[in-house]
Formats: structure tokens, C-alpha cells, sequence
């Protein structure tokens, strides 16, 4: 991907790869604690039925009682794996 | 500069198998504006739906990162899996689009434009930190000469020489780069 660039076109260039908002960057950049937090929830989901009962009756306001608080990926892959379990 | 901002595509990659958070972070820093470019200048989508394809695509690049059979090729596999996401957007159903290179005609335009962009920004990288920061703050987010001379404390007079100054570096090196190739297939 190599040609020559007069210095107009470097501008226009370097115009295009504008900075992604910040919150989406921290948020991509947070997966690998949410995938942590994702595992413990559904770990203790299954060991625990009365958790699993809360998480499914609603979601948001168990994982809010016991003090996780998830992204909204998070809560959604979370939703579809307890459906499908 | 990082230390993990030196690293290839590849070593990258292998730190991030491993289970490296602060290598994970440096990837999607790394990709984040190819990403978003690809959503809105490729695909033109809305700021919602490229939020969307945003997290998405980093999500299952995450998820999925196993499966990635050449660690080099972390680019292509990232544009593709930004393409297809796009185009499930702009579908605007939840499913995912069948694999096929040859159907994502929507934004192919652009996409060698953003390919070329990202090979420039590469190049950036080989610059001093000053030049970096000038010739991002500039050109990627459009700040005037008067915030560029307040925020890094340099006399608003010398703004446009430093920009052109580090651009001829830039061009330079990118010259630099097309006889390194050249040379390379002779």
C-alpha cells in the first residue's frame, strides 16, 4: 500500500483515520474485564438456582443488587445464555 | 511511544492469545479509527449504528481470536469482520451476512483509501512524538492553529511550518518505504 503522496494528499489522508469517540475506545478496550465478569456471573448462575431465578425474572436489576454492573453486550450475551440454557 | 506500540500485528496477537489486557488495549487502539473510518466514511453509517458495529466488531475480534490462522493478517481479518458487520446494518437485520469477499460491493471504494490511510498512519509512527501529535491534532481532529499553539504551548506563528516541516518527513518517509519495496522486487 505504498505510493507517492504529495503533501495535499497526506493531508487528506491522515483526514480519513479520524479518532473513534473515546467512550466506544475505553469500552472495546474493557472487554477482556467484562469477559471476566461475564464468567463469574454465569459460574455462579449455574451453581446457584436462586441467582439463576433472579437473573432471569430481571436481568438488570439482580446483576445491579449484587453489585456487578456490566456493559450492555455484557447483559445481552448474558440474556441469550441463560435462554439457551 | 509504548513499548506495545512497537510490537508487530502478529506479537501483538500472541500477547493478546495469552491473555495480555494491555495488549488487547493496544490493539484496539491500534484498529479503533480503521474500524470507525470503515463504519462511517466506508459504510456511512449512522453514529448509533457504528457504535454498534464498533463494539461488535471488537467483541467477536476478541471472542474469536483463535481462530485467526495468520497472526499477520490481523488487518484484513479486522476490515472483514468490520464489512460484514456493516453490511448487516445496513440490512438492518441482526443476521450475518454469508461470507463472500466478492459481495460487499457497498464501500469497496473506499476501502483501498482507508487501507492507504491506515499505511500512512503507520508511517506517522516513525516520526518524532512532536510531529505525531501536530500533524494528528491538525488533520485528524481539526483542531485551529490557535488551540494547536495553547494546548502544546508553541507560538502560533510556527503551526504551519512545523505541519509542513512534518509532512516532508512523512512524505519522505513513506518515499523511503516505496524504494524499500521497489528495491525489494527488482
Amino acid at each position: 500500500m505504498t505510493r507517492s503522496h504529495d503533501e495535499e494528499r497526506l493531508g487528506e489522508l491522515l483526514r480519513l483515520l479520524r479518532p473513534a469517540p473515546e467512550a466506544w475506545v475505553r469500552a472495546a478496550q474493557e472487554l477482556p474485564f467484562a469477559r471476566r465478569t461475564f464468567d463469574e456471573i454465569v459460574a455462579r448462575a449455574e451453581a446457584d438456582l436462586e441467582f439463576r431465578a433472579a437473573l432471569i425474572a430481571d436481568l438488570e436489576a439482580a446483576l445491579q443488587q449484587q453489585g456487578y454492573e456490566p456493559g450492555r453486550r455484557v447483559v445481552d450475551e448474558l440474556r441469550k445464555r441463560l435462554t439457551e440454557s | 511511544m509504548n513499548q506495545l506500540s512497537t510490537l508487530t500485528d502478529a506479537e501483538l496477537v500472541q500477547r493478546c492469545r495469552a491473555g495480555d489486557s494491555d495488549a488487547w488495549g493496544e490493539l484496539v487502539e491500534r484498529y479503533s479509527r480503521y474500524v470507525y473510518a470503515i463504519c462511517v466514511r466506508g459504510f456511512r453509517l449512522s453514529e448509533e449504528d457504528a457504535d454498534d458495529v464498533f463494539q461488535d466488531v471488537f467483541t467477536r475480534a476478541f471472542m474469536r481470536l483463535e481462530t485467526l490462522r495468520d497472526d499477520s493478517a490481523l488487518r484484513p481479518w479486522i476490515a472483514q469482520l468490520t464489512r460484514r458487520r456493516c453490511l448487516d446494518a445496513i440490512s438492518g437485520g441482526g443476521r450475518e451476512q454469508p461470507i463472500d469477499e466478492t459481495s460487499t460491493e457497498v464501500g469497496t471504494a473506499g476501502m483501498e483509501e482507508i487501507d492507504e490511510a491506515f499505511a500512512v498512519r503507520e508511517a506517522i509512527a516513525t516520526l518524532s512524538d512532536a510531529c505525531q501529535e501536530i500533524l494528528d491534532r491538525f488533520f485528524a481532529q481539526d483542531q485551529s492553529y490557535r488551540t494547536i499553539s495553547d494546548e502544546l504551548d508553541i507560538p502560533a506563528g510556527t503551526i504551519a511550518s512545523r505541519i509542513a516541516r512534518c509532512l516532508r518527513k512523512l512524505r519522505d518517509e513513506l518515499e523511503g518505504r516505496n524504494d524499500a519495496s521497489e528495491g525489494s522486487r527488482d
